[in-house]
């Protein structure tokens, strides 16, 4: 089909465009951004935008989806269909299923399991080991056949030194991206919060900023030696931020993301023993909080992603420690990006792209994340004077765990447009 | 009830009422200290109870209270029994494995099951920091919990009782020195001792251990950092032994049992280097001639025994408080 969305504030960080203009679509590719419809051009269906932003679909680098081996907490179509309503387009699937991802048929389930369910566009990251067990490398010469975008241990340690070794450099000889949880597992020490104030006082196993940037410490020469690309996820601290951007300034091939809540919550937030702000990364400081924000203009991380993590409700009833990490954070991913423009951390056009082009370059994805001609047609029309508040219980994601209900946020989704088919609108 | 579980925080602020009396007994802190000398002032009175030949006073018949140990635990059990025995309460002790199931699980199940029997209060212990908090936002209003230990977080009837000893001693706590020795990492009974002492303005808090058994930040808490007993003891009115772990050796956290008694232990030579009159506590069961020697234990400035008898009457104090019904202790 071909539509025109026309009049909208269009933000497309990509091509440079942050004006007042129209969009043409035809099939599942964007043909054009401007005033005129290109020659030709018969639009048989028009969406007014006028007083909107149009912004190209978001690429959210990480997000469990409950399938498979998690069903109990959530499924491919509560989640997808959670992703849409809240501007995604893209989601990143890490290897930490079960079982895991480390072969190409659990990669053609998920993409069935994608097909089925026909909204979001599902990527997969594998597993860099079999079972995720941390010694023996997977296949991924036919991972990368079968579609994954990257490999991943996720938070499982590796056997040794010399098996992180060799898995990065079998990476990089097959051009994968190695997305590598910075967290030093015998420093982590099963630990659940920050190692500082809160901890001393609440009594709980605490995880050391030093697990962090132990384990950045511990990868940076591995990366210097195999040449391996390397994108470090889901960073908490200011120092392991620095040492990345101090890495990328002599020139070593990485990228970094940070998950949203990081950039609004801090230790402080758990003091009442509230679960909902259990996470892995913990929440760190505010002097971490300030640092990640700082960074994400100053070339030290690249894109913000959800890290969405549902949960059931009895994974969180239980004492803090024996509570399971992770917040449901699709739908608060775009709403909380906006907000970083409200609090005037980011311009609007930077606060777009850490969500959109950033994430989709770290994924080598050329089609995905901007509005120029010929990229895949995910758009997204958001209703930017739009004020609600946040209530989790109303959550399209089966997962209702989230510590912002009761957050006032402005600007809303209004249509998404997952490749030409509008699978959303509000 | 289980409709109205969602998950969030515990706010230690529920511990009062909208009067500003206690409804539950979960950390000492967030409490103010006129609540805390009122615990002291009570237990006095009960104190009064054991050494009548009638050893009852009859202000909870008629309350049914479940102690609830989700961590073993014998020396704090039996002295909650006794005391609500001697409050004239009807007592179940409730020994739940953690084991068998989940831990989170098992926590709330087993309060969905001992509402419905009608108790009207829970003892709680617990291995998880934060346990007590939990179950007292998810029980129903009339039940009142008091906290016996929930993993390193809080032991606040520990720490009441050691101040209550303290007090009939040394009744000006502004002008005293206490120190707190040992394993302050792992240790629910140091975070709440140091919580009461600030709260009721204690001269100097001190806490003395080696890095490795003192948690981050701690000075945070207010306390004095000191790595030596030689210069943490001196001066002092107060020294509190803490009770070391034998698995602190095997985790790599000390070299050895000999080295920490050699640099941590209390004998009659270090205790030289506190004030000629200081007390010795201990909360007990004691590790001798790991933390502790047997002669200083059972010397003459040692207070442990007395240490277990106040136990009783600050816990009756609390049970009777919590419910409400504190007003008519024999004075």
């Amino acid at each position: 089909m071909n539509i025109s969305i026309v009049n909208g504030h269009i933000v497309d960080p990509a091509n440079g465009i942050d004006e007042i203009t129209s969009l043409y679509i035809a099939d599942d590719r964007i043909v054009h951004v401007g005033a005129e419809a290109p020659a030709g051009f018969d639009s048989e269906r028009e969406i007014d935008a006028s007083g909107r932003l149009v912004i190209p679909g978001l690429v959210d680098l990480a997000a469990r989806l409950g399938e498979p081996g998690f069903e109990y907490k959530a499924d491919i179509g509560s989640e997808s269909l959670a992703a849409v309503s809240a501007g995604i387009t893209t989601l990143c699937c890490p290897p930490d299923t079960s079982p895991a991802i480390d072969a190409p048929a659990e990669i053609e389930f998920i993409e069935q399991r994608q097909d089925e369910v026909g909204l979001a566009r599902i990527r997969v990251i594998a597993a860099l080991t079999k079972g995720l067990r941390g010694d023996q490398l997977t296949e991924m010469a036919a991972l990368k056949e079968a579609g994954c975008v990257g490999v991943s241990n996720v938070l499982a340690p590796f056997a040794s030194s010399q098996v992180a070794r060799s898995a990065l450099a079998y990476a990089a000889s097959h051009d994968l991206t190695v997305f590598i949880h910075p967290e030093d597992h015998e420093l982590a020490n099963n630990g659940c919060i920050h190692e500082g104030e809160v901890a001393t006082r609440l009594g709980l196993p605490p995880v050391p900023e030093a697990a962090e940037t132990a384990a950045i410490g511990h990868f940076l020469p591995i990366i210097k030696l195999t040449g391996a690309r390397v994108h470090f996820c889901r960073l908490s601290t200011g120092e392991g931020m620095n040492m990345v951007r101090r890495a990328r300034i002599d020139g070593l091939p990485v990228t970094a993301d940070v998950c949203a809540h990081q950039l609004f919550l801090t230790e402080m937030d758990a003091a009442d023993f509230n679960p909902l702000c259990h996470t892995r990364p913990p929440l760190r400081t505010q002097r971490d909080k300030a640092a990640l924000r700082a960074a994400l203009t100053q070339n030290g991380i690249d894109a913000i992603c959800s890290d969405h993590q549902p949960h059931e409700l009895d994974a969180k009833l239980a004492p803090f420690a024996a509570t399971e990490p992770g917040i449901s954070a699709l739908e608060t991913l775009l709403p909380l990006t906006l907000r970083l423009v409200e609090e005037e951390v980011l311009t609007l056009s930077e606060a777009i792209a850490k969500v959109t082009r950033d994430p989709a370059r770290i994924l080598g994805a050329a089609e995905l994340g901007h509005l120029g001609a010929g990229a895949a047609a995910d758009v997204v029309i958001v209703d930017p004077e739009a004020e609600w508040e946040c209530a989790p219980r109303r959550f399209l994601s089966r997962g209702k765990n989230s510590p912002f209900g009761g957050w006032p946020f402005r600007g809303a989704v209004t249509h998404t447009l997952v490749g030409g088919e509008l699978v959303y609108q509000r | 009830m289980i409709e109205t579980m969602q998950p969030g925080p515990l706010p230690a602020s529920m511990q009062l009422t909208d009067d500003g009396r206690l409804r539950h007994f979960l950390t000492i802190e967030g409490l103010p200290a006129s609540l805390l000398t009122e615990i002291l002032d009570v237990a006095e009175s009960f104190s009064v109870v054991a050494t009548q030949p009638v050893k009852k006073v009859p202000l909870l018949r008629g309350k049914t209270i479940f102690n609830l140990f989700f961590e073993p635990s014998t020396r704090t059990r039996t002295t909650f029994e006794l005391a609500a025995k001697r409050l004239s309460a009807d007592v179940m002790n409730m020994n739940i494995s953690t084991s068998a199931t989940t831990k989170g699980e098992s926590l709330l199940d087993t309060l969905r099951n001992l509402e419905a029997m009608y108790s009207d209060m829970f003892i709680v212990r617990h291995a998880d920091s934060g346990a007590a908090q939990l179950i007292a936002q998810h029980v129903a209003p009339h039940i009142s919990v008091i906290n016996a230990g929930d993993g390193r977080h809080a032991h606040p009837t520990q720490a009441m009782l050691d101040v209550f000893t303290i007090r009939r001693h040394k009744p000006d706590l502004t002008a005293l020195r206490v120190a707190i020795v040992g394993d302050i990492l792992h240790s629910r009974v140091a975070r709440s001792q140091i919580h009461a002492f600030n709260t009721l303005n204690t001269g100097e808090v001190r806490v003395i251990a080696p890095k490795t058994l003192l948690p981050e930040n701690v000075e945070q808490l207010g306390v004095q950092v000191f790595h030596s007993m030689r210069e943490g003891l001196r001066d002092v009115d107060v020294v509190i032994m803490l009770r070391l772990q034998k698995e602190r050796m095997t985790s790599a956290l000390l070299p050895s049992e000999h080295e920490y008694f050699r640099l941590y232990g209390l004998t009659e030579e270090t205790l030289a280097y506190a004030k000629p009159d200081a007390m010795v506590m201990h909360p007990g069961p004691a590790n001798r001639g790991v933390e502790i020697a047997s002669s200083v234990a059972d010397g003459p400035r040692s207070v442990i025994l007395e240490q277990v008898s106040n136990g009783l009457a600050v816990r009756m104090a609390v049970m009777s408080m919590c419910l409400g019904a504190s007003g008519g202790a024999p004075r």
